[in-house]
């Protein structure tokens, strides 16, 4: 088999990459991190997987046209939520309208964390687009060049 | 109000080999014309300006520098190269007066203006002084998130951060109409054309 060792590592690092990405996602309130360096993360497990096995295995596993419904989604998903606390009678994004009479601000938590997935699917969801796009086009290479 | 001096501590050595590095990993990008060199540079500029920002106790934006910067833009300035030459074109030598005079009034305009910087961790600083002073002390009782920097950034200015998402979002849509071709369907494979060497020169 080609280029086992890559395939292994790659195999083991995987899981643990898209691990951590949820561990920076969800735990932006806590420490340093958030949705935007969760996004990165994510996309770098994605762009490990189309370096060792190719960009079409990558594609199969995720199609762009998923990618592009991500894109949208998470964009809807932040605007959304400020709609959401103008609904229910707040500001626009004022989450302490999404828990109203918390006394340690319930709302904010929740809030933040509405907002950071929505920006974390958006972000990971578009550098994955971006990658397929440039890495999808394949150079034709000269026939000096081999 | 009592006049801040600065610290001066062992961190400063730390700050000034980083600061010296970035200097020469800059001269040395200028200096090549081999565009796989130049862009493994950047990606080391990125990742020592992260440590940089880690002893300027901006973890979140170090963080941000390392996956963006060393990381992501890397890989796509990668992608890019591939599909055009390896090698820069020899600049015009005849502009060379006019771009170094440029830069040296460029610079010597931000040497000057760092003179009337405030001192690094000066409260009196603008910059800690009116809404980072309200932010720093309110976050606890307003937002209660321990992460100020996440309290600032997704809900007291939520709606910049959804602006932001939206710059970004609009560049994955630019991407998909300019280098598209049908692929957002899942379509045929774009081949480009590389220029040869002779057209590169």
């Amino acid at each position: 088999m080609e280029r086992a060792i890559l395939r292994v590592t790659t195999k083991i690092f995987f899981a643990p990459i898209i691990l951590y990405a949820l561990y920076v996602q969800f735990h932006g309130d806590y420490g340093p991190g958030g949705g935007f360096q969760a996004g990165i993360i994510f996309a770098v497990a994605f762009i490990l997987h189309a370096f060792c096995f190719g960009l079409e295995e990558t594609k199969k596993a995720l199609p762009q046209r998923a990618l592009i419904v991500a894109m949208v989604i998470g964009l809807l998903f932040y605007a959304g939520t400020g709609v959401a606390t103008m609904l229910l009678g707040g500001n626009l994004l004022g989450y302490d309208a999404i828990v109203p009479g918390s006394t340690h601000h319930a709302g904010q938590h929740y809030g933040i964390l509405l907002v950071e997935w929505g920006v974390g699917v958006t972000v990971a969801s578009t550098m994955l687009t971006i990658f397929y796009h440039f890495t999808g086009r394949e150079p034709d290479i000269d026939q000096e060049d081999w | 109000m009592t006049e801040f001096t600065a610290h001066i501590s062992p961190i400063v050595l730390l700050d000034l080999s980083l600061l010296t590095m970035l200097i020469i990993v800059a001269f040395a990008m200028l200096r090549s014309r081999h565009l796989f060199a130049v862009v493994m540079l950047s990606g080391i500029y990125s990742l020592l300006s992260a440590a940089f920002f880690v002893s300027l106790d901006a973890v979140d934006v170090a963080f941000t520098e390392a996956a963006v910067g060393a990381g992501i833009s890397t890989v796509l300035m990668l992608g890019g190269m591939l599909l055009t030459a390896r090698r820069e074109k020899p600049a015009a030598k005849d502009r060379a007066p006019v771009a170094l005079a440029v830069v040296l009034a460029t610079g010597a305009a931000l040497i000057y203006a760092t003179t009337d910087m405030p001192a690094f961790g000066d409260p009196n600083a603008p910059a800690n002084d009116a809404v980072g002073q309200r932010y720093v002390e309110e976050t606890p009782n307003d937002i209660a998130v321990p992460n100020i920097v996440t309290a600032v950034l997704a809900s007291y200015r939520g709606f910049d951060t959804l602006g932001e998402t939206m710059v970004i979002f609009t560049a994955g849509i630019a991407v998909i109409l300019l280098l598209g071709a049908g692929s957002g369907r899942g379509g045929r494979k774009v081949v480009d054309r590389a220029p040869s060497d002779e057209e590169a020169q």
